[in-house]
């Protein structure tokens, strides 16, 4: 009784002052609703995807009664995860999510799954049913934290009122420290039910006994390291998407800048280094440059830096590079050895260790000796030679490669471009020079069709000002369609750049060279108009079919800086993505256009 | 190579589900695992007793450190250590059979808990060698029952596993 009189008071004030109740200690009284409000302002959260329902509905009556933290509402939980996403990969931030039990909390995992493999910091809300109905198979429930379980750096089912502050506090810290992830609170209703309150303090500092993510690296393996990559003749960068997550940039242009070697970034990693510069020698792995890739074969020194020898950037691992001693660091003492054993492992915050690094390459005498090293460049200058992304251009079809060129200089190489997955995310992450970081968002880890649309709404929020596209393809744009009405709604001006080739390109590709060409359903049948489809939703369409017309349509497409359109490019079909490692086959043994020596 | 590992991990819902997930996500083995709380009953000390190669028991040493929820952890087997798990088995003990499983009861050092006229029940603890021997030689045949609780451990000497 006393507690509901309490509650009275806080929902008739209006004025912020008013609407403290205070206990003897002088603390705020709140909900468990009004609380979890409270400390996302706390954690500085602006944005919140979500979706309402059951178990979280006492949450949105307090989400609606304050103004500090904006809601977002997507069309499909996934949406909400995938935008989360984006805005985390454009900002460095954490990402948050907001959904209900049961199908809200399944809708999210493809979201959270994605989010996990390329570790973005995120942390997700979610409903559950009371706690009284906790394993009962209650309306709506589902066990949220057993499901996430595999895919999430760590999950909490929140245990009482009196606790959940600190459990929040837990979950942004795990999220954002260290090798970040997504993080799932999973709260009971009865927890949040307006008028049950708990004094309430958001916690200063965070102390986890069991978690300590390392940050310095080990003096005596920096200077190690150090040393063998100043006695190196062949020596290759090979940098990842931790450079990114750890915002070194910076560091990686000024360490790779002083040694004067070459450099290949993943897929995951690209614009961390500038792939104008010409140290960078491109992207590595399955659809990787001739040169990068066989610069992996050829060298005697590897220097690994947050990067995590995935399948596709090493192709079969036992001819991975044969003859190379390799470096590697990374904040997770779980990536170091796991596919590929180094020689000289650094556990640490990438920046810091390459800060460290560079000071002692700096204070050394030593160097690689000048001419080992203007010799191994002469050798990749002559596999540059080969250029081994030129492609045929052909004047009835539209290639895909050169609207992605075309888009580069519409937007000037500045945009922030999302993609989804299959032969156009390749031909974006070839053709798209990235020279800045935190540009080019695209699910690496778990490949999800579908994440383009939603992480671009994502982005667009977190960077009103800036130019965002989304490379998509005909079959994985239709997996999030619906977010076109949240693009309406929140008046996001994506340009979804669909390179449409009416297959699955990418399974066509694979069903080509290793299948007889026996297209198994592969191909998208039934397309639906895309450009009435996108106006019925409230936005602009165009349809491009001819390769006269590419750039001048991008130009009219990007004029419109406060509409969303959608450019349906219809383009070659027969088109595939080169270079190519094969499956079973090293970096030694790539497939390169044939159509190449015709350009 | 057999490795017996123990961590200390917060005892909390869950918890156990987490290390026994990672196991079978990753595909590494199990052979035992027990779990029970410390005299902090806010730790539970776990061991596990699992099997691979070098490359792998150090993923899986990397891999269980890295869940939030542990906070320290030993391979024991890297270290002069004490091993022991406690086994109740079932046996056949008739005629002079009898006899016999009671003399070997008292070379192992085993205590039989339970008595009817065609069996014993024994209690013997040990390391996994030392189970497995005493099972061999009262025979398969005369083996009813077997009830083992995993393998615990604690490290010789100074050495501790604390927070
Ligand atoms: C959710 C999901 N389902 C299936 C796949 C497997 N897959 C990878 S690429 C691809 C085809 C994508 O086709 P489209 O979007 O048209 O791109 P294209 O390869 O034609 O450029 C499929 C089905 C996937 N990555 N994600
Ligand atoms: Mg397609």
């Amino acid at each position: 009784m006393q507690r509901l009189l309490s509650t009275g008071t806080y929902h008739r004030c209006s004025t912020p002052i008013g609407l403290l109740y205070f206990d003897e200690e002088f603390k705020v009284e709140l909900s468990g609703g009004e609380l979890l409000m409270e400390a996302l302002k706390e954690e500085g959260v602006e944005l919140v995807f979500g979706y309402p329902g059951g178990a979280v509905l006492h949450i949105y009556d307090a989400l609606y009664q304050q103004n500090s933290v904006k809601h977002i509402l997507v069309r499909h939980e996934q949406s909400a995860t995938h935008a989360a996403d984006g805005y985390a990969r454009a900002t460095g931030k954490p990402g948050v999510v907001l959904v209900t039990s049961g199908p809200g909390a399944t809708n999210a995992v493809t979201g959270i799954a994605t989010a996990f493999m390329d570790s973005i910091p995120m942390v997700v809300i979610s409903g559950q049913v009371q706690s009284r109905f906790i394993g009962s198979d209650a309306f709506q429930e589902v066990d949220c934290v057993g499901i996430t379980r595999p895919c999430v750096k760590h999950n909490f089912l929140v245990e009482s009122l009196e606790t959940m502050a600190d459990t929040i506090k837990q979950a942004f810290h795990v999220a954002t420290t260290g090798r970040p992830g997504p993080v799932v609170i999973d709260i009971p209703k009865d927890f949040t039910t307006p008028g049950v309150t708990v004094p309430f303090e958001y916690p200063k500092t965070v102390e986890m006994r069991s978690y300590s993510p390392p940050t310095q690296g080990h003096p005596g393996q920096i200077r190690k390291a150090v040393d063998l990559i100043l006695s190196a003749k062949q020596p290759v960068i090979y940098s990842g998407g931790g450079v990114v997550l750890g915002n070194a940039s910076e560091q990686l242009r000024a360490f790779t800048r002083e040694l004067g070697y070459p450099i290949t970034q993943t897929l995951m990693g690209l614009g961390a280094y500038p792939a104008s510069d010409k140290q960078n020698i491109g992207m590595l792995g399955m659809h990787g440059t001739y040169e990068a890739n066989i610069a992996m074969h050829e060298c005697d020194v590897l220097i690994a830096i947050g990067a995590r020898f995935d399948d596709r950037v090493t192709g079969e691992i036992d001819s991975f590079c044969p003859n190379a001693k390799i470096v590697h660091i990374d904040i997770d003492p779980a990536s170091i050895s796991k596919n590929v054993t180094v020689d000289v492992p650094i556990v640490g915050d990438v920046g810091m260790v390459l800060t460290a690094m560079l000071e002692q390459i700096k204070a050394s005498e030593k160097r690689a000796d000048p001419a080992d090293i203007a010799s191994w460049w002469s050798r990749i200058n002559e596999w540059q030679s080969d250029k081994c992304l030129d492609y045929q251009l052909d004047d009835k079809l539209i290639k895909p490669q050169a609207v992605v060129e075309a888009l580069w200089r519409e937007t000037k190489g500045d945009a922030y471009i999302t993609s989804d997955v299959g032969q156009h995310q390749m031909w974006a992450a070839q053709y798209y020079g990235f020279d800045n970081p935190n540009r080019w968002i695209n699910s690496g880890g778990l490949g999800t069709m579908g994440f383009g649309l939603p992480a671009a709404i994502g982005v667009a929020l977190a960077k009103p000002d800036a130019t965002v596209a989304c490379i998509t393809g005909e079959a994985s744009i239709q997996m999030c369609i619906q977010e076109l009405s949240t693009c309406l709604q929140y008046s996001t001006p994506v340009k979804i750049i669909c390179l449409n080739n009416r297959y699955m390109g990418m399974v066509r590709q694979w069903q080509e060279f290793a299948y007889e060409k026996r297209y198994s359903h592969s191909y998208m049948d039934a397309l639906p108009d895309f450009i009435k489809l996108t106006e019925a939703y409230g936005h602009v369409g165009m349809n491009i079919e001819n390769p006269n017309d590419v750039e001048g349509a991008l130009a009219e497409a990007f004029a419109m800086k406060d509409r969303l359109v959608f450019m349906n490019f219809v383009t070659d079909q027969s088109e595939n993505v080169y270079p190519m490692i094969e499956a079973g086959k090293g970096h030694h043994e790539m497939r390169l256009n044939p159509a190449r020596e015709l350009a | 190579m057999r490795h017996v590992i123990s961590i200390l991990m917060e005892n909390e819902s869950g918890a156990l589900s987490r290390v026994a997930g990672l196991f079978s996500a990753r595909g590494y083995n199990i052979e035992s695992l027990t779990v029970a709380p410390t005299d902090d009953a806010t730790l539970s000390r776990m061991t596990i007793v699992t099997n691979g190669t070098e490359r792998v028991v150090e993923q899986i040493t990397k891999q269980l450190n890295k869940l939030v929820s542990v906070a320290k952890l030993t391979d024991l087997t890297e270290v002069p250590f004490i091993e022991r798990e406690i086994m109740l088995v079932k046996v056949r003990a008739v005629d002079a059979g009898r006899e016999e499983i009671k003399r070997l009861c008292d070379i192992f050092r085993g205590k039989i808990l339970d008595v009817t006229d065609a069996s014993y029940v024994v209690e013997l603890t040990g390391d996994d060698h030392k189970l497995r021997a005493f099972l061999d030689t009262v025979g398969g045949d005369n083996v009813i029952e077997v009830a083992r609780s995993g393998a615990t451990g604690i490290a010789r000497g100074d050495k501790s596993l604390k927070v």
